[in-house]
């Protein structure tokens, strides 16, 4: 850990941009702290334990002027935030893997009750096999609860991610919780520079704090919040799919926030991301592959050389995986001859890739048939390398001439 | 239930709250332990010597003193017959609660 980024001087105003060296979770820390925070609470786990760290030594400091409540257990974690966030509080925590397992009835419930929670999900393999390392097999599991999810590629995207995802969660067609989720080992102890950006910009663009003007523990509005709404014969089920259905409008309203929030962010920070699919290389591509996360870098080395040597190949990353960008995929993938898509994850039910397994509803509303391949790899901390791509590259090219395997290709097989 | 409110219930619809966010109630629709109770209590007068152990006992505190005796508030008690186990004097019985 990199202590001379926690000096209590760092945010003193200057005119030059400020460049740090730091690991994925740290840039996740000082971007919670650059938004002030009401509460957080936490409770360490691997690979995410280092960022709870950080949060406790900025709060330590002085530097960030947010309540710390060190919870017994995640479950406990996420309801003590619950209550943080009805009674107006801004509010973050971050967990993976078994943690996020042992918070899963009031993660469920977050997302119901429109509480603008935001979670760094510091993605892990799920156990057993035991594994501490990287996977997004914890996101992918919990994809259909309703939270916003979108994997960063980078630490600086880690950063300004987090800041992004407050407004987003908080923004009012939204008002959903969000899992900014960041690799596990790659991103989370990767060292990287990172620009900071101003804290009075991140106070500008922030604004004020509301995020329960629409359910509160506040004695001057009394109401029950969450209460049962009835069973069959009455009212209760036609109650309960008005709020379902809120949750879907929130979902697709995310995807114009998430759009709208990533442009506003890019005037007045200069820096751009994707805020829900990046094409790369794309332009005049033939076949294409699929990434998410941090594997996209060696992704696009691989294609820059693959490009070099003549391949008319390009990358479609996702970033915002849930609520899943159809509309976009069906644009970046428009005019495609063939798609290998490459998970870090497994969907057991399919036998492929859970990226894969979505797309191919993509790949139906394109109209024509797209042969397709599932690459899983990237499983327990396994590297994806700029090799491996290559070898994914070839294996992709090769279904514009020969049928499509109908197993998963499993990258590090032979490691 | 008490009738104390200082501030009138939060009403979503004035307050142009959409009605699709989270699930919030804002009519009070109480049901007290003794709606549903199946066994009820009977305190012995002769028997009861007021030394309180129903009282100490009772988890959700529906013991109620009287001049000479003490007896059950019967809107609260859920009859877990946990006083009438305890009673050292066996002045409490549990009975049946009858359909009307």
């Amino acid at each position: 850990m990199s202590t001379a980024v926690l000096e209590k001087n760092q945010y003193a105003a200057t005119a030059k941009p400020r460049h740090i060296v730091c690991e994925g979770n740290e840039a996740a820390a000082l971007a919670v702290a650059m938004v002030r925070p009401d509460m957080i609470s936490v409770y360490p786990i691997t690979p995410q334990s280092s960022l709870v760290e950080h949060l406790a030594k900025l709060v330590a400091d002085g530097r960030m002027d947010a309540e710390i409540v060190d919870a017994e257990g995640e479950h406990s974690v996420l309801s003590v935030l619950q209550g943080a966030s009805l009674a107006g509080g801004r509010t973050f925590t971050a967990t993976c893997g078994p943690g996020l397992a042992f918070m899963f009835e009031p993660y469920f419930r977050t997302s119901g009750m429109r509480l603008p929670i935001v979670m760094a999900l510091v993605t892990r393999d799920g156990i057993t096999p035991q594994s501490v390392w990287g996977g997004h097999q914890d996101a992918m599991t919990v994809r259909e609860v309703g939270w916003v999810q979108m994997y960063c590629e980078t630490v600086q995207e880690v950063l300004d991610t987090t800041i992004m995802a407050f407004k987003i969660a908080e923004h009012h067609d939204v008002m959903l919780p969000v899992n900014i989720c960041l690799d596990g080992n790659y991103l989370s102890f990767g060292a990287a520079r990172v620009t900071l950006p101003e804290q009075a910009e991140v106070d500008a663009f922030m604004g004020q704090t509301d995020v329960n003007w629409h359910a509160a523990l506040d004695p001057l509005r009394p109401m029950a919040v969450d209460p049962l709404t009835g069973g069959s014969g009455g009212k209760g089920p036609a109650t309960f799919v008005r709020y379902r259905k809120g949750q879907c409008r929130g979902m697709q309203n995310a995807l114009r926030v998430i759009t709208e929030v990533h442009e506003e962010y890019a005037a007045r920070f200069g820096r751009a991301f994707a805020p829900l699919v990046e094409r790369y290389g794309m332009e005049d591509a033939e076949f294409a592959l699929m990434t998410l996360g941090s594997m996209t870098g060696a992704a696009k080395d691989a294609v820059d050389e693959a490009r070099a040597a003549g391949k008319r190949v390009g990358i479609v990353k996702i970033k915002t995986f849930s609520p899943f960008p159809i509309e976009a995929l069906v644009k970046a993938l428009a005019g495609i001859k063939a798609v290998g898509v490459v998970d870090r994850s497994v969907a057991f039910r399919w036998n492929c890739g859970p990226m894969f397994q979505e797309t191919q509803g993509v790949l139906y509303r394109l109209g024509y048939h797209v042969p397709a391949a599932s690459f899983i790899g990237g499983l327990a901390g396994a590297d994806i390398t700029v090799e491996h791509f290559h070898r994914v590259i070839e294996q992709t090219e090769a279904l514009l001439r020969a049928p499509a395997p109908t197993e998963p290709i499993w990258i590090n097989e032979s490691d | 239930m008490s009738t104390h409110r200082a501030y009138p219930m939060f009403d979503p619809a004035k307050s142009g709250v959409p009605d699709d966010l989270c699930p919030i109630a804002t009519e009070m629709s109480p049901m007290l332990p003794g709606d549903w109770r199946s066994m009820r209590p009977i305190v012995d007068r002769d028997k009861c010597v007021k030394c309180a152990v129903c009282w100490l006992y009772c988890p959700v505190q529906c013991i109620v003193e009287r001049p000479a005796w003490f007896d059950i508030d019967l809107r609260t008690c859920k009859g877990c017959g946990i006083c009438a186990t305890e009673c050292p004097h066996r002045a409490i019985v549990m009975v049946a609660e009858t359909t009307e």
